[in-house]
Parts: C-alpha cells; sequence; structure tokens
C-alpha cells in the first residue's frame, strides 16, 4: 500500500497505459506540460511530444482528431481541460464519436477517453465550475465515468481506455489532492459495477463523485441518530449498475440520491425514475433528491458554499426519507436543496 | 491530360455514379430510399478523379453528399444502393444511409451528415499514419459551405502546424444549401481562405477530370512521402438541389448548353472521342454496364430485409476485442 492522491493515481495510470500499449496517446491543451492540476504532469518527458500533443484551444478539432485516430486504431486519451468547455467538442463527440460503431453496422469503433473535471468550489464562476455529466448520459454509444476515489479513479481510468468504445472519464477538481492509501498496483474496476461504501439497514444513499465522500460523513451523523445509512457509489452511470443500488433499496425501503450538478433532470431523476419502476412496492418514502440548485454557480465565497451540496444535505434528506410517515406535512428540507422543482 | 486506360477507367466511375444517381432520385420518390439524399450529379470528376488514384488502405472522409466518394474508392454499388434502402445488406447494415456511408474495407472511414464534422476525424486518421511511420494518406471531401464553420479553421490550423499528410478536397458549387457562397462570405474562393497557412493548393475546374486527376496525383504524391498537408478545391455545378425533393425556388436551371460545358462525363466523352478512344457505341456501351449494374444492385437491395430491433440493440456499443 502507497499514499496517493486521486490526481496523482490518473497520472501514474496513464503513465503505465502508455508503457503498455503504444497505441496510447495523450491529446489536449497543455497537457505536455502537465496541465493546470498536473495530471499529465511528466509524460511529456517519458513519452515524447509525439505521443504526448499539446494542442491550441479547439476543443472540436481536438476531440475529433481523438475520434479519427481512434477510429484508425489508436487509442487516445484526450483532456478538455473543464468539462464546461465540453460543449464546444460535443458534435465530435454526440454525433460522431458516439455514433461511428452503431452507424457503420459495426465497422468502425471509437476507443478513446474523454477525460474532463468537473465540480465547484474553485471560486472560479459559473463557466469553470458546472456538472454537466446529465447531458452524456443521454448519449447511447458513450459510457460516463465519475470516480470518487483515488484507487476508483486508477482502476477505472484502466479499464476505460481498455474499452472500445468513447468513454467519458468525469474527473472532480475538489478530489484531485486528497490524500489517501491504495495498492501498489491498482487494479482496473470493471465499468458498470457499483461499489457500496458502508452497509445500513435503515436508507439508501446513492451519491456520485465528491458526494460519495459527503454521503460518509453524513452516514456517521446519522448512525449518531441510531439510523444506519447505506452508501452506494455506482462510479459508472452508463452503463449503470442499477442491480446493486435497486437490491439496496429493496432492503432499506428508502432512498436518496445525491450529486453536485444543478438536480433538475440531473442524473438523480434517472436513478429516482429507475427505483420507483424497480423497487415500487418497497419503498416507504419517496426517493429524495440532493443536488445543486437551478442556478448557474455563483462566484462569491459565502454563495458558492451555501449552493454547493454537502453532508448537510444529504443528513437532512436520509431523516425526512426515514421520518416520512411521521411528518404531517411533508415540506422539502432545504427549499433549493432537496424536494419540489424550481 | 490523362492516359487512355485512366480516361476510360475515369469514365466508367463517373457513369457508374451517374446512373446509380439517377436511380436513386427516381428510388427517392418512390420512397424505396429513404431519408434526405444529396446527389452528386455534376460533381462527379471530383469523385473520380481523386478516389481512382487511391490505395484501399488510404483513408477518405466524406460528407452528406457521398455517394459518388464511395462508389469511386471501390465500395460495391450493391451494398451502397442496400444502404440507401435501409437493408441489413447494406454496407452499414442499413443503419447509416446514404448520409453516413462507412466501408473500412475500402478505406472509407466515415461520412457525416454535419457539415463540416468529417474534417477533424480526418486529421485524426491522418495523425494515425504519422504516428505510426505510414506512408497511406487521408484525404477530407467537403463543400464550400463547410468553410465557415469553425471546425474547418481548427483543423486547416492543427493539420499545417503538425504538418499531417492530409489532402483536403473542396468540391465548391457555390451553393451552401440555398443561398449562394457571395452570402454567406467575403472570400470567393477557398485557397484564399488557408492562404495564411501558406500550404500547397489550387483550385481546378472540376468538371476537367484531367486536371483533377493531374493536381491531385502531384498532392498524393507528396502527402505519400509524409509531406502536407494540401488543399485542392474544385469548381463544380450542383446539377440536382441541395437534397431530393428540394425545389430549388432559389436558382434557374441552367441551359442544357450550359449544362454540357459543366458536365464532367460530356467533357471527358467529347476528348476520349476525339482522340479516338472511344465511339459512339463504346460509349452507349458504359452507360448500359452501369445501368445494368444499377438494376442488379436494386434487385440486390430489395432481397435484404432490414435489421432486427434487437440486432441494432446489439450494435450501440463495440465489444471487446
Amino acid at each position: 500500500m502507497s499514499e496517493t492522491t486521486y490526481v496523482k493515481a490518473i497520472n501514474a495510470t496513464l503513465a503505465q497505459a502508455m508503457r503498455d500499449d503504444e497505441r496510447v496517446i495523450v491529446v489536449g491543451e497543455d497537457v505536455a506540460e502537465g496541465g493546470p492540476y498536473l495530471a499529465t504532469e511528466g509524460l511529456s518527458e517519458k513519452f515524447g511530444r509525439e505521443r504526448v500533443r499539446n494542442t491550441p484551444i479547439s476543443e472540436s478539432a481536438v476531440c475529433g482528431i481523438a475520434v479519427g485516430a481512434a477510429q484508425a486504431g489508436l487509442r487516445p486519451v484526450v483532456e478538455i481541460m473543464f468539462i464546461d468547455f465540453i460543449t464546444l467538442a460535443l458534435d465530435q463527440l454526440v454525433n460522431q464519436a458516439a455514433k461511428a460503431h452503431f452507424m457503420s453496422g459495426g465497422q468502425l469503433s471509437v476507443p478513446m477517453v474523454l477525460r474532463t473535471q468537473g465540480g465547484s468550489g474553485g471560486r472560479a464562476g459559473a463557466q469553470h465550475s458546472q456538472s454537466l455529466e446529465a447531458w452524456l448520459t443521454h448519449i447511447p454509444g458513450l459510457k460516463v465515468v465519475m470516480p470518487a476515489t483515488a484507487a476508483d479513479a486508477a482502476g477505472l481510468l484502466r479499464s476505460a481506455i481498455a474499452d472500445p468504445n468513447p468513454v467519458v472519464f468525469v474527473e472532480n477538481k475538489s478530489l484531485y489532492f486528497r490524500r489517501e492509501t491504495v495498492p501498489d498496483t491498482p487494479e482496473a474496476v470493471p465499468l458498470g459495477r457499483a461499489q457500496i461504501r458502508r452497509r445500513g439497514r435503515d436508507v439508501t444513499i446513492v451519491a456520485l463523485s465528491r458526494l460519495v465522500g459527503e454521503a460518509l460523513t453524513a452516514a456517521e451523523r446519522l448512525a449518531d441518530d441510531g439510523i444506519e445509512a447505506e452508501v452506494i457509489d455506482p462510479r459508472t452511470l452508463v452503463p449503470l449498475d442499477l442491480e446493486t443500488v435497486a437490491d439496496s433499496v429493496r432492503r432499506t425501503g428508502r432512498a436518496v440520491v445525491a450529486h453536485e450538478a444543478v438536480r433538475t433532470g440531473g442524473f438523480g431523476a434517472e436513478l429516482a425514475a429507475e427505483l420507483q419502476a424497480s423497487a415500487f412496492d418497497y419503498l416507504d418514502a419517496p426517493v429524495q433528491r440532493v443536488g445543486a440548485p437551478f442556478m448557474p454557480v455563483p462566484l462569491s465565497p459565502p454563495l458558492e458554499d451555501g449552493y454547493r451540496p454537502q453532508s448537510d444535505e444529504i443528513y437532512a434528506a436520509a431523516r425526512h426519507a426515514v421520518h416520512w410517515a411521521d411528518i404531517e406535512e411533508p415540506v422539502p428540507v432545504r427549499e433549493t436543496g432537496v424536494g419540489g422543482a424550481p | 491530360m490523362v492516359e487512355r486506360e485512366t480516361a476510360l477507367d475515369l469514365l466508367r466511375t463517373m457513369w457508374r455514379i451517374r446512373c446509380f444517381e439517377e436511380r436513386v432520385a427516381k428510388l427517392h420518390h418512390s420512397l424505396q430510399v429513404h431519408g434526405l439524399v444529396h446527389l452528386s450529379i455534376g460533381s462527379e470528376g471530383v469523385a473520380a478523379g481523386v478516389c481512382r488514384q487511391l490505395r484501399d488502405d488510404d483513408a477518405v472522409y466524406s460528407g452528406h453528399r457521398a455517394h459518388g466518394h464511395a462508389l469511386a474508392k471501390g465500395a460495391p454499388m450493391n451494398r451502397v444502393m442496400a444502404e440507401l434502402m435501409g437493408r441489413s445488406a447494406g454496407l452499414c447494415q442499413g443503419l447509416g444511409g446514404s448520409m453516413h456511408l462507412v466501408d473500412t474495407a475500402h478505406g472509407l472511414m466515415g461520412a457525416t451528415g454535419v457539415v463540416g464534422g468529417n474534417l477533424p476525424m480526418a486529421a485524426g486518421d491522418a495523425l494515425a499514419s504519422r504516428l505510426r511511420g505510414e506512408d497511406r494518406v487521408t484525404v477530407v471531401f467537403f463543400g464550400d459551405g463547410a468553410v465557415q464553420a469553425g471546425h474547418f479553421n481548427e483543423t486547416v490550423n492543427l493539420a499545417a502546424l503538425w504538418e499531417l499528410p492530409l489532402i483536403f478536397v473542396c468540391e465548391n458549387n457555390g451553393m451552401a444549401e440555398f443561398t449562394p457562397r457571395s452570402a454567406h462570405t467575403k472570400v470567393a474562393r477557398v485557397i484564399d481562405v488557408v492562404a495564411p497557412y501558406d500550404f500547397e493548393r489550387q483550385l481546378v475546374e472540376g468538371s476537367d477530370v484531367g486536371a483533377v486527376w493531374t493536381a491531385f496525383g502531384a498532392y498524393l504524391d507528396g502527402a505519400r512521402a509524409g509531406k502536407g498537408p494540401f488543399l485542392l478545391e474544385c469548381s463544380t455545378h450542383r446539377r440536382s438541389g441541395h437534397y431530393e425533393g428540394d425545389q430549388q425556388s432559389y436558382r434557374d436551371a441552367l441551359e442544357d448548353a450550359e449544362w454540357a460545358k459543366l458536365d464532367p462525363i460530356a467533357r471527358l466523352e467529347a476528348v476520349a472521342m476525339k482522340r479516338g478512344w472511344i465511339d459512339e457505341q463504346a460509349a452507349q456501351r458504359l452507360t448500359a454496364e452501369a445501368d445494368a449494374e444499377v438494376d442488379e444492385a436494386v434487385r440486390f437491395g430489395r432481397d435484404s430485409p432490414p435489421l432486427t430491433a434487437e440486432q441494432a440493440a446489439r450494435l450501440v456499443y463495440a465489444s471487446p476485442e
């Protein structure tokens, strides 16, 4: 075992993939210089600037070049520095990469990984802080991965690079520099397998990315109240391991889904819909949703701190679900956190 | 000008495209060919003059007007027709259709219905050749309408910066869908748009197949040797509407005499007859052979069922190797 961080785990996995397979290339803005979070630090020194290619600020062409190179047999890992900029690459990702295998009747495949990072908390304003993963889960042909720990970042990235399909690998900037102990040689984590992070019998909390940690914190507080929460990290949104989540909800009878993205139209809505379909008869309370309010991410630190879903919201939502039967007039716990539409 | 054998091959290729597309128009009207169908009648000379010089492992990326490129690159006509008809024997098992023809066995690596969306992918293909040290060449076809899209400039910039073995082939028919080029941009010639990047480029008449052949051949030699990129701009006349069913109220039809001057087949046939390479009978035979091939292709398509929904669902994701 050794101590690492989320971003170092990504860096080490990229280096290992480039050592193992000469088809792997890394492409993106400033990647040869390490990038703003040092995810690609040292790769150009190890593997050269042909395989670790800096690009101009041309997200559409850069993503498209990765698609074309993948179709020609390389295994590009392209970096879009902030998920906010993925808007500029969406034609290539959504119209080209996602559909190439299907529309060619199986002739083409696009074994590429698009690494990007999202999340608020950086005091960077609404164009460098979003969580846009739900858009991508709406596109058949894409896979969408959201690791919450360093070990998973490494293990899932290994699987993503080996996958014959376009995989969007959504990191979270708030997680990059947290310390974590991981195995010396992390195992590949298969795409489509959720992990139960904590066992519990009273309520299931399904949390994505940064909110997995927040959910575990909330679970500690809930335990003090005598409520045992089960915390599940789906790890990949597409493919989704619904079975593990639904099994848990059938046992606990209550569910909270939590993510950093805006609640409206977020992936939690999909989870809630699937859970009511597959566990309706077991539910003792409506599925509670925790997400950001329907507002662009504000810059002002107190506003941003209030905007970001944290363990408090998850704790409150879980209690709300557990005490559902005792609540005479169910109201949202917090107007912008849980409950009705804006 | 080209030699006799080349000229005959180009004529045969152009007639195959012309007869195919004229039939496609009819089949579209009778609802046997589906969706948005864009014909290349009038620009067969570019498809033939470019693709007939390529090897199977050279890559072509095409756009929404792709039938000619596919046929000239070697895609079997019967499977192209079956694809347009949405049948399982089609190139793409009937899942792509007219705007999305792919035939990897013949290096047709993609065609996209999003104007200009093929440009970055072609650059990626060329990058793969470069990194693997291969001498295969990538060709990307696009219309002048794509030049005003942002990804055109992004791709030209990168291809020039990285000196990719990529040949841009612009079919400039002067029309972006329903509007003339002059309504979209102040820059009439595409070669002038890329001038600051200072790579080799030239404008030829697309209806002069010999000129296309010669100009493209020189660029192909260069790209084969690892140089690039290049831009060949071919002025063409779009004989048909933007798509089948387009009423074309935005322009007047050409007089026959004018069309004859812009028709790449008529032009090459005149040369071939003048030089004694073919006579009237031989010319008619070329057309008849192409028509017979189209007849057979239509039969082939009709005999093939569409995929089932279950079969299609299995093609959303690729399976591990």
